[in-house]
Formats: C-alpha cells, sequence, structure tokens
C-alpha cells in the first residue's frame, strides 16, 4: 500500500481538485498511474494536463483503446501521456458505455501525432473522434465493409466468406488508398503543374462508412 | 528469349496435342532449355521469406548459378513471379496486376506457408494462399525456406519447362479475373481457404 501511494503520480491530486466528479476513479498498476476521466470533460482535462505549467504532458506516447472480454466493462479509450521536461508519465483512459454510440473528442488540436493514432482507432474499434480532420481507415481499405475487426464481437476470419473477400479484395483499386494530405508533396500542391493536380485529384478517397 | 515457339512454327505445320511430331519435340527441347536456364525473377517479397530469398539471390547461395542472373524489378521483362512471404487481401489487386503486366511465357513460385496456404494467419486480413489468386506452378513449403528449400523449388521449376510443349494448347493460356471478380469459381476459393491444422478446433465466430 505504502509503495502504490508513493508511485502515485501527483498529477492525480491537481486533477481531482481541478475537475472534482468528473475523475472517476485512479490507480497504480506497476509503478504507472491510471486516471478514469468522465468523457464529457475528457478533452477539458487533456488540454490542462497538456498546458498546465504544473503539468506539462508535451508530447502524446500513444493513443489506443481496450475492449475486454467482459461484456459488461466498458471500451476503454487509452492516452499515454508523457511531459518531456518533467519526465513524468500518465495514462488517462475515457469508459464508454458500448449500448451507447461511441463518440469521444478528438485530441488532434492538442497533440498532432493523434491523428492517425485516432484514425486507427476507429479502423479497428468504431469509436468516432468529434472533430477530426480526416476521419477514415487507416489499415483496412475505405471500402472494408466487414466493420472493425478489434472488437470482441468481430469473428477471427472475418464476416464474410473468403471467396466474397477475394472478391471484393481483386475488385479494389490500389491507387485509390491515398489522399493527397498522405502525399509529402502537399504543402506544394498549389505550385503544381495543372495536368498533376488533375491527376492527384482524381485518385479521390471513397466513403467512410 | 529471341526465340518463340509460335514464330519459328512454319504456317501450315499441323500441330496436334495427341501426336507431337518430329519437329515440335526438337523446338521444344531447344525453346525450353533456353527458358529454363534463363528465368528472370520478379520477386514479391512481402515477410520474412524476402529475407532467405536475399540470401539465395546473395553469394553464398546464388542463383545466378541457374540463370536468374538479373532480378527484374519490372514484372514486364520478368519471367517467374516469386512471392516470398504473406499475402494480404489489401496486397491481392497489387499482385494480381503484376501477374497480368508479365508477359507469356510466365510461371510464379509461391514461397513459404503463408504464400502457399495463409500458413498460420488463418484471419480476416490474410489471402489463404496465393492460388485463389494467380495460378501457381511450384509450392516451397518451410517458415521460412531455407536458401537450398526455394532452389529446390527453382530446380522444380525447370524440371517442369523442360516437360512443356508446344502441343499442349492450353500451356500459353491467360487466367484472367472473370466477369464475376474472380480468377477461380467461388466455392473453389473457400475450399481453399478452408481451415487446416490447429484452426479447425477455431469456430468462424471465436
Amino acid at each position: 500500500m505504502t509503495a502504490s501511494t508513493a508511485s502515485l503520480s501527483p498529477s492525480v491530486a491537481a486533477l481531482r481538485e481541478k475537475f472534482g466528479a468528473a475523475i472517476t476513479r485512479h490507480a497504480v498498476s506497476c509503478g504507472d498511474t491510471i486516471v478514469h476521466v468522465s468523457n464529457e470533460r475528457a478533452h477539458e482535462a487533456l488540454a490542462w494536463l497538456r498546458d498546465e505549467p504544473t503539468q506539462r504532458f508535451d508530447y502524446l506516447t500513444d493513443l489506443t483503446a481496450v475492449e475486454y472480454r467482459d461484456v459488461e466493462r466498458a471500451l476503454e479509450v487509452v492516452y499515454q501521456l508523457r511531459s518531456i521536461e518533467r519526465k513524468a508519465d500518465l495514462r488517462v483512459k475515457i469508459e464508454l458505455d458500448k449500448t451507447a454510440p461511441l463518440v469521444v473528442d478528438s485530441v488532434v488540436d492538442l497533440w498532432k501525432g493523434a491523428d492517425w493514432l485516432e484514425r486507427e482507432v476507429y479502423d479497428m474499434f468504431g469509436v468516432r473522434f468529434r472533430g477530426h480532420p480526416d476521419l477514415r481507415r487507416i489499415l483496412m481499405w475505405d471500402t472494408y465493409a466487414e466493420g472493425h475487426p478489434l472488437r470482441k464481437d468481430f469473428p477471427l476470419r472475418g464476416h464474410f466468406s473468403r471467396a466474397e473477400q477475394t472478391r471484393q479484395a481483386l475488385s479494389a483499386n490500389p491507387e485509390a488508398q491515398y489522399s493527397l494530405e498522405e502525399l509529402s508533396i502537399a504543402e506544394a500542391y498549389e505550385e503544381l503543374p495543372a495536368d498533376m493536380r488533375e491527376r492527384l485529384r482524381r485518385g479521390e478517397r471513397g466513403d467512410v462508412g | 528469349m529471341g526465340l518463340t515457339v509460335s514464330g519459328a512454327v512454319p504456317e501450315g505445320t499441323e500441330v496436334s496435342s495427341i501426336s507431337p511430331n518430329w519437329v515440335t519435340t526438337k523446338l521444344d527441347f531447344l525453346t525450353n532449355w533456353a527458358r529454363k536456364n534463363s528465368l528472370w525473377p520478379m520477386p514479391f517479397g512481402t515477410a520474412c521469406c524476402a529475407i532467405e530469398f536475399m540470401a539465395s539471390a546473395a553469394s553464398r547461395f546464388d542463383l545466378s548459378r541457374f540463370g536468374m542472373e538479373r532480378m527484374s524489378f519490372s514484372p514486364r521483362q520478368a519471367d517467374v513471379l516469386i512471392c516470398a512471404g504473406r499475402l494480404p487481401f489489401k496486397l491481392a489487386p497489387v499482385i494480381r496486376r503484376i501477374w497480368d503486366q508479365m508477359p507469356q511465357p510466365k510461371w510464379a513460385i509461391s514461397m513459404g506457408a503463408c504464400a502457399s496456404s495463409g500458413g498460420i494467419f488463418d484471419t480476416y486480413t490474410m489471402v489463404q494462399g496465393i492460388d485463389t489468386i494467380i495460378p501457381v506452378d511450384v509450392y516451397v513449403p518451410g517458415c521460412p525456406p531455407r536458401p537450398e528449400g526455394l532452389m529446390y523449388g527453382i530446380t522444380l521449376l525447370q524440371k517442369k519447362i523442360e516437360g512443356e510443349t508446344i502441343a499442349d494448347p492450353d500451356l500459353r493460356q491467360e487466367h484472367l479475373v472473370g466477369e464475376h471478380g474472380l480468377f477461380l469459381p467461388a466455392n473453389r476459393i473457400d475450399e481453399i481457404s478452408e481451415p487446416f491444422g490447429n484452426s479447425v478446433h477455431q469456430t468462424r465466430s471465436a
């Protein structure tokens, strides 16, 4: 008990003082502090953790999600924060009720690196990020219709038959996977010759299902 | 590879699949000898098998001894497609396009367990054997196969080429993706992709 209290991050007390009931619970696991924040005030709390001079969590190490085998347990969105200056870590979790639509606020406005991480969580778990600039699938192709593969109700081999999966794969256009944003020349787009711009424009993305 | 069979047979020569004659057998011998000793591989390396493939191509094992001197990184100058590694569904249209871009005569080697059968990856992302996407001539088992294994596969392919004959009308036939969007019948693909080994204990819903 003493050991776990000793390794508890001081950020928890500061968060509780600032956000009160929005900090639902906290725990220490293997020396790492985990804080659960309610979905409504999560973005506010994460912004505070980044900007508050005593916290300065300026680096988002990872953003992911967990779904547990136990169906009653909530799906969690996990933020692993790091303060490079203070050499401190903090894990923040948001619990999402699986019976309701899975929506959280995007943190791309706080940490730019969250962009692809949030797309991956959307792709694999179907969590939607409110305010994300370009929420599309990132690992599976845009027209993938079988669902979100890392959900527990997703069968290992997918929903469709192998022949149907093969048919859909063979009918895909590999060039349609890329968006302008992903091309390194995106910054120089306006300076490109007109015909090249036209060619780039035609390789457009599909719709997000 | 300048000598092509169709150009070398004089107009009016009767070629029958039942009775290959003196001209065709001598021609077959010559073309097959040339072809089997100058196979230019198109390496399609997607995983750890590609590392073994690189070892096979490097000095210790030296694929050049089999006439595979030149790696052909353009499918248009390639004779044999070597799929070294697992093939996800996302890459299926890519390998299919590369195969379609290769000119005849062409062959395919499926290198390793994953390319041949999906291997341990009996999952939602993985093609269960590239033979559901393109026709395959030689399967090389192993995870990954050692360079000796790949070289054995190549010698088997050379043996197969030795046995080819102009008298076979289906030999150089293209197997294109049909109107139903597949290159094999759908039930055939489902049959090939059936789980085997340990994964039969895993239900589709698990």
